[in-house]
């Protein structure tokens, strides 16, 4: 049944619906190819029972004519988002044990559109990082492999695993969230198609939080349709979520094939980056040319905050993270180490708990939130983001989407870039800017190095025009072409 | 601004994070680095810009203040560490 595991999710759901297999095949498929890729250490807690359970109650529904969006397809759920009764860690030791009492809003919304959960995919500890190494639970690696070069590469992070496992065919298709390019930069790692919807598109809601205003989940799949279609089914409004937006969800696979004629895309020159390598630059070249190709009038924009984003970013995520992670202090849930004092106690379960990168990022949102740099630090990088977010209302005025690099480099070998945080945050260069302004961005696979790794182009689209940034990424899908797999 | 350890600890203590000397000498110079990268932040005038909370520019949701959730202590009280009685157990906190 191997072949099952390379249908896209709109293949599969066709042959379910013919009955060419059942979903409880194809769920089999997948938790074989999961059991056999092991290695990747995509998963953190593999669910094959569920799944199988899951897969079953679909494949009555369907027969009772009660079939959802996604009936009976096959999915991986990043290890951010709570399940009912399912451990859910977010890829750290303070979570140990913690198997949540509810379900997350997102994963309700696909459980109830026919979905089997495969098990929660490994990830950055809290979502901070880039390269899926701060994981209590240990690196991912990446199924693409340099030509020539048995190194073990990074998935890109924090959604390491679920784009490891998406790309390995150990899920049709996963959860991410994207906080700063979690979603974008290991979809592009991994050679697949990932989304962050507009800030306020997906409910929060049983998301273990990070930097809530920037945090939002979106689905990593292996095309823009099947990316198109579980956005549909993870987007709507929540009232437990205050931050989500009551609007309409639209229909994102009617428009799907309408092409880019006419549209008007914006070239931001800060992007090109001094010292970018060639073949980045080579590839946006191309998507240049097929979007112009198809009709799209390419426009010269400027994005004069670019640089600044990172370090807007590096302020502003690191302070709502010291706030969002107070809560784990080893009383509720979780980890606790034994102290003489309750402050002890704190001290000894976040010491204990908590990895390097965390606690750093705990420290400086700790520090640039304190009494006398508050101004200084927070409120300035506060002010900035409003700078970025007009240099993006701005260029919106004249263009309907941007067309950007996702990411400054190909996946890197695991150990590669370690030693210094500050040059593994310049892998978010592209995709932090997009969170500050709360703004969708998709990343769609458009090319391969000349050591054989996929490479990705990033679009960006206004606030809630997720169709048009489909419709566009359609489009350079289609160009590109890009059928090349992982040799594992 | 540049830290010293003294900083580092006071920033630990403020953050519940128990840091041995050598962590603490690690994140002086860690931290030092990531705040000095921030601070190219000055070298734009800001003047006049409102800082941004959230995209979300609008006046939070109401609902009616009723009970909506509640009476599950048990499950509640499932994942914790050191339960009691119903209650989540921590050490003496008042003499």
């Amino acid at each position: 049944m191997s072949e099952l595991t390379e249908l896209t999710m709109t293949e599969a759901l066709a042959g379910l619906a013919k009955g060419s297999f059942s979903s409880r095949e194809l769920t089999e498929a997948h938790i074989a190819v999961m059991e056999a890729n092991r290695g990747l250490n995509a998963y953190v807690t593999e669910t094959p029972e569920k799944a199988l359970a899951m897969a079953a109650e679909s494949d009555q529904r369907r027969k009772a004519g009660k079939a959802g969006l996604l009936e009976g397809i096959p999915l991986g759920i990043k290890d951010l988002f709570c399940t009912e009764g399912v451990l859910t860690t977010a890829g750290s030791h303070i979570l140990d044990g913690f198997k949540p009492p509810y379900e997350s809003t997102v994963t309700a919304k696909l459980w109830a559109a026919g979905a089997a959960m495969l098990g929660k995919l490994n990830m950055d500890e809290f979502a901070m990082g880039s390269s899926n190494t701060t994981s209590y639970h240990g690196n991912v690696k990446n199924p693409w492999t340099r030509r020539g070069d048995n190194r073990d590469l990074v998935p890109g992070g924090s959604s390491g695993g679920s784009a490891s496992a998406v790309a390995a065919r150990m899920a049709m298709a996963a959860t991410g969230t994207d906080t700063g390019g979690s979603i974008r930069q290991p979809a592009a790692f991994c050679g697949i198609v990932g989304i962050k919807p507009t800030y306020g598109r997906c409910s929060r809601w049983g998301i273990v939080a990070f930097a809530s205003s920037l945090d939002q989940a979106g689905p990593l799949a292996r095309s823009v349709e099947d990316a198109a279609l579980m956005l549909q089914a993870m987007a709507g409004h929540d009232p437990k979520d205050s931050t989500s937006v009551d609007l309409p969800v639209p229909d994102y696979r009617a428009g799907l094939r309408g092409g880019v004629k006419g549209l008007r895309i914006g070239i931001p020159k800060e992007y090109r980056m001094d010292g970018m390598a060639p073949e980045i630059e080579g590839l946006w070249s191309k998507g240049i040319g097929w979007l112009k190709a198809a009709g799209a009038e390419m426009v010269d924009i400027s994005l004069p905050h670019t640089k600044y984003a990172l370090p807007t970013y590096y302020i502003i995520a690191p302070a709502e993270a010291s706030s969002n992670l107070a809560r784990y202090d080893g009383v509720r849930f979780g980890l606790r180490v034994p102290g003489a004092s309750l402050d002890e106690m704190y001290e000894n379960t976040r010491a204990a708990g908590f990895g390097a990168e965390v606690k750093r990022r705990v420290l400086i949102g700790t520090y640039v939130l304190s009494a006398g740099y508050y101004d200084a630090y927070y409120l300035k990088a506060q002010r900035l983001r409003s700078l970025i977010l007009k240099d993006f209302t701005d260029a919106f005025e004249t263009v309907d989407a941007i067309l950007t690099p996702a990411t400054p480099t190909a996946a890197f070998a695991i150990g590669e870039r370690m030693d210094d945080p500050i040059a593994m945050y310049l892998n978010d260069v592209f995709t932090v800017p997009v969170n500050l302004a709360g703004l969708p961005g998709i990343s769609v696979p458009a090319g391969l190095t000349n050591e054989g790794l996929p490479l990705s182009l990033q679009l960006i689209g206004r606030a809630f025009d997720e169709a048009t940034l489909f419709r566009a990424a359609r489009t350079l899908e289609e160009a590109a072409a890009f059928t090349a797999k992982p040799a594992i | 601004m540049s830290l010293d350890r003294a900083a580092v600890r006071h920033i630990a203590t403020l953050a519940r994070i128990r840091v041995s000397d050598e962590e603490a000498d690690a994140l002086v110079g860690d931290l030092g680095k990531i705040l000095a990268w921030v601070e190219q932040l000055g070298e734009v005038d800001t003047s006049g810009v409102q800082p941004m909370a959230s995209v979300v520019a609008r006046q939070l949701p109401r609902r009616a203040d009723e009970v909506n959730d509640g009476a599950n202590r048990d499950r509640l009280l499932g994942n914790a560490p050191e339960p009691a009685m119903g209650f989540f157990a921590v050490p003496k906190v008042v003499e």
